[in-house]
């Protein structure tokens, strides 16, 4: 909720611009390929320097995982979808124009469903190409890089349905969800694969419409959530004190410095883009078996994912939403379970989102990633197995656990090698749980006189003597014999 | 007749690429002899048709293609040792493609166009450029920033005649007999009315047909790559070796380019009242129904058609080409290649420093033109309306099409007229009423000389043929049958004919 809107009696109605590169690798109407941060002006051709002569001819690829997302966000594909041209001159944009869907987009309507469970609904989703990028500040000229030219994009844009800022953020953050699981996108604001922007408006509950404003350059959550707060206050304050003409339609620029939005350019200025179909381009058929072909790719997608943790794993609804907050993450998991069974997946959870975060997001190992660790779902599978048919202790566990993170290996070679194999020898606890009382004799006569809570120190020391490898289940009711004979 | 004449004649002067070729693949004559030969000539063009020449590359090639021949016995292909000259709007590796334009006048483009590439395959010979109206809009030649071309078909003591465009160079060049083959554009008619103003033949493909990949674009739904000569069989020759699908153009498809037997008996023609047509010459309907009785004589039956919407092609045509032209030159900005012209620093100056100097009047009256159909709240009563009468136009060859087998239509209203002499922009382009519409409708269409009864008549009139989408070897078989013999060149050679 924007509280200083809200406080005052209004809604914050948003809607959002969503632009998502796809990550074909490729670019969306030219030969060469595409990724970020090669060296300026190395990714390019004939056609994204816009050569006279040179056509832009459609990759396929792109359109399949633009299909991906129009599907899995539930949108209608058309069955035939065209180009068309969007003009403005800017050294960053070599034709002069960016080939766009305006007229004919090859998917509309579809919803995005948000972590409450409450659905956005999309005005429509639409294939486009990216700019190239200008730099302003090397020196007394604007350097261009086309490297970006002609990535392929695909634009999503939202019904103006959205309440406030955290809407935004939670609506953002589903939707990079999907491109992520789609496999579409990377999906990464930091590397600008993720952009948008935001229509922003306030109203009185209940009454029409009012004049929005447009708010570009966000370029993170934190951005975005800002961004929202401070145009909502700034709409707000403006129509209490009777100034409405301080709310025009009108594009403005979020400054992440200062915090706050400023006029870019009033409607006055907007571009008149002269949009026209593109005559280069034939029109993109998509068969209903096409259509098929794809869904039955699709990945199951988060949400999916949380649903069947929860009912069928028996996983908390944090735990579920720790587990497919990524989607390598989820992947990894899953593979884990299949492995060992259902009946260890709480356990095979707990070892991923305690255990194996922490982990990547600590400095003791050099993955940052799960791609990038040293084992596999094979191994953690094994490690699971080993606690859940009691070879291996938790304290154990977790030392093979660091070194399968670090080296690698096999985890029944690392409790070899490490010796922390449990002790099953009743006699061997025996004698350590009578070295224990003979050591602690306070905590022992407590136990006698009726308080076995102060059993623990008697485990803890045990679990010392044993270095680990004693089952502290056994050697609590071990002591607890022994003290009440 | 003088020695220059006689060797003229006999390496390639008067010989169409057909016969040159099939000279050079019996050893009559070396591809470096014929090569020499149009360079000869191409040195001595006294008509302004050839912008650039490259003596060197071409003779080298030749001397390649000559050694080829001499190791393994056989041409590398069908146009093996001929020269061609290429409308400066084709791009080609190594060769300046101006576009007749100030704005792209040491462009260098890092890319070849798909058409040339296959001519060059199939042994083409390309010895340079020839001049053109600027990015091909205009129908005279004059619009050219290197200077004008004129109609070698000129009578001797007259003033220069227009050779059309905007393939005006291309065109004379082949009247002139410089090379056999000149390669053009067609957008509106810019290789049909110069090929009739000079009295050669032209072939304007199905579009789509042809790759426009390396074509430099005007107006890309009706651009075409297309070729001129001086006898049918060679533009057959050209497009079976050009045509085809290009992974580098979308809009491309697999053309039929199996070659059908020159018999009119039984052809059914589309003929329509020239004379009641405004705007028509009277040389030239009287041409055009010459030319429909020597077909009837050869078999053909001759039927009356009407295409109701052939009087909206014009406006049509000048809507929707203006805005994709307007749309299509918004790349010349200055940034990364052409003439860049500095302004007070910022990028909106220069990019208008560089258009305004760069460009010539009318394309920047196209461009201007263009950008107002296609503005907010002009789109519709502008560029959607022209959209819709181009789909009547389609509709009146479909249904002519399925009455007849081809359209016959005059080329052009007018004869060759003198240079210089139309100035009113808009007659100009009322001169294009008769070639737009098959550019709107995408179809095949070869312009071939008119025959006439005796002579008197004006130089330069030209009938063009029009099948439907697909069928240009039957348009172009039809106009070997009319015209089964190469035309005469003037030789560029023989000073003692022609303007000067």
């Amino acid at each position: 909720m924007s509280t200083f809107a809200t406080e005052r009696g209004y809604e914050v109605v948003v809607g959002l611009e969503v632009h998502a590169q796809l990550a074909t690798g490729a670019k969306l109407f030219a030969p060469e390929p595409y990724h970020f941060g090669a060296p300026p002006n190395s990714l390019i051709s004939v056609v994204s320097t816009a050569q006279p002569g040179a056509l832009p001819v459609l990759d396929r690829a792109a359109v399949d995982l633009a299909l991906r997302v129009a599907l899995a966000l539930e949108c209608e594909i058309a069955s035939e979808s065209r180009f068309d041209r969007k003009h403005y001159f800017y050294c960053d944009l070599p034709k002069g124009y960016q080939i766009t869907q305006l007229f004919r987009p090859y998917c509309s309507g579809g919803r995005v469903l948000l972590a409450d469970g409450r659905a956005v609904a999309l005005e429509r989703i639409h294939i486009e190409e990216d700019a190239g990028k200008a730099v302003h500040d090397r020196g007394p000229y604007t350097l261009v890089d086309l490297n970006r030219a002609g990535v392929p994009l695909i634009e999503l844009v939202t019904t103006p349905t959205l309440t406030g800022a955290d809407d935004a953020v939670a609506f953002m953050e589903s939707y990079r969800e999907v491109l992520v699981y789609t496999g579409a996108s990377d999906a990464d604001m930091e590397k600008g694969n993720l952009r948008c922007d935001v229509n922003v408006s306030v109203r009185r509950p209940g009454e029409a419409l009012r004049t929005k404003v447009e708010l570009k350059n966000l370029n993170s959550l934190k951005s975005v959530h800002a961004a929202v707060e401070y145009e909502a206050r700034r709409q707000v304050e403006a129509y209490e004190a009777g100034r409405d003409d301080q709310v025009i339609q009108e594009t403005r620029l979020f400054d992440t410095d200062r915090g706050e939005t400023r006029t870019m350019r009033s409607k006055e200025d907007a571009h008149d883009y002269r949009y026209m179909p593109d005559p280069d381009l034939p029109p993109v058929f998509v068969s209903a078996e096409r259509v098929e072909a794809v869904r039955a790719t699709l990945p199951e997608l988060a949400h999916e994912r949380r649903a069947r943790y929860e009912r069928d794993l028996g996983l908390s609804a944090y735990d579920a939403g720790v587990l497919t907050a990524d989607r390598e993450v989820s992947d990894l998991f899953d593979a884990v379970v299949e492995r060992t069974g259902t009946n260890a997946a709480k356990q095979a959870a707990n070892w991923i989102s305690n255990q194996l975060l922490g982990a990547l997001a600590g400095d003791d190992i050099e993955a940052t990633t799960v791609a990038e660790l040293p084992f596999g779902a094979d191994e953690l599978a094994e490690l699971v197995q080993l606690v859940e048919e009691g070879t291996l202790h938790t304290k154990g566990a977790r030392e093979v656990f660091k070194k399968l993170a670090s080296e690698g290996g096999s985890p029944s070679a690392w409790v070899e090698s490490l010796g922390l194999a449990a002790v099953r020898d009743a006699g061997a606890v025996e004698a350590w749980c009578a070295q224990a009382i003979e050591a602690n004799a306070k905590a022992a006569d407590a136990v006698r006189g009726g308080n076995e809570k102060a059993a623990g120190a008697l485990v803890g020391a045990v679990m010392k003597l044993s270095e680990g490898r004693a089952d502290p289940g056994e050697v609590r009711e071990t002591l607890l014999r022994l003290l009440r004979a | 007749m003088s020695a220059d004449t006689n060797r003229g004649a006999s390496t390639g002067a008067n010989l169409d690429a057909t016969a040159l070729a099939e000279r050079i693949r019996s050893g009559a004559i070396t591809a470096r002899e014929v090569v020499d030969a149009a360079l000869e000539r191409a040195r001595a063009d006294r008509f302004g048709a050839v912008r650039s020449v490259d003596e060197e590359a071409a003779r080298r090639r030749a001397d390649e293609l000559d050694a080829t021949r001499a190791t393994h016995g056989e041409a590398v292909g069908p146009l093996h040792g001929v020269p061609i000259l290429l409308k400066a709007n084709l791009c080609r590796l190594g060769s300046t493609t101006d576009c007749g334009s100030a704005l792209l006048a040491s462009y260098r483009p890092p890319h070849s166009a798909t058409a040339v590439d296959r001519l060059e395959i199939a042994g083409a010979v390309v010895i340079g450029t020839t001049h053109m109206d600027e990015f091909g809009m205009g129908s005279t030649g004059e619009h050219c920033a290197f200077g004008r071309t004129t109609n070698p078909r000129t009578p001797s003591g007259s003033a220069p005649l227009a050779p059309g465009g905007s393939s005006s160079g291309s065109a004379a060049a082949v009247a002139a007999g410089i090379v056999p083959i000149a390669l053009g554009s067609d957008t509106g008619g810019s290789v049909r009315q110069p090929a009739a103003f000079c009295e050669v033949f032209g072939h304007k493909p199905t579009w789509g047909g042809v790759s426009r990949f390396g074509l430099v674009a005007f107006a890309s739904s009706l651009d075409t790559v297309g070729a001129l000569a001086r006898s049918a069989r060679d533009l057959e020759l050209v497009l079976a070796c050009m045509a085809g699908r290009d992974r580098y153009d979308a809009t491309t498809f697999d053309l039929d380019v199996e070659r059908r037997p020159s018999d009119l008996a039984g052809v059914r023609i589309g003929a329509i009242d020239a004379r009641a047509m405004p705007g028509v010459a009277e040389d030239v309907a009287a041409a055009y129904a010459s030319t429909l009785e020597h077909a009837r004589e050869l078999g053909a039956a001759i039927e009356r058609i009407e295409l109701p919407h052939l009087e909206h092609g014009v406006p049509a045509y000048y809507v929707i080409a203006s805005a994709e032209a307007s749309s299509n030159l918004a790349r010349y900005d200055g940034v990364r290649y052409g003439a860049r012209v500095d302004g007070d620093g910022s990028l909106e100056s220069m990019t208008t420093a560089t258009r305004d100097t760069g460009f010539g009047p009318e394309v920047a009256r196209r461009v201007l033109m263009g950008t107002h159909v296609l503005s907010s709240g002009f789109y519709d009563a502008w560029f959607d309306r022209a959209a819709r009468v181009r789909r009547l136009v389609v509709r009146d060859f479909e249904a002519a099409h399925a009455a007849v087998d081809l359209v016959a239509l005059p080329t052009a209203p007018t004869p060759a007229f003198e240079l210089g002499s139309v100035r009113d922009p808009l007659e100009l382009y009322r001169g294009d009423a008769l070639t737009v519409p098959a550019s709107l409708a995408g179809l095949p269409a070869t312009s071939l000389p008119a025959l006439r009864d005796g002579d008197g008549g004006r130089p330069g009139i030209g009938v063009q043929l029009i099948g439907p989408g697909g069928a240009d070897m039957r348009v172009l078989a039809a106009a070997r049958a009319l015209r089964p013999a190469a035309v005469d060149a003037v030789d560029a050679l023989d000073a003692s004919g022609g303007a000067a």
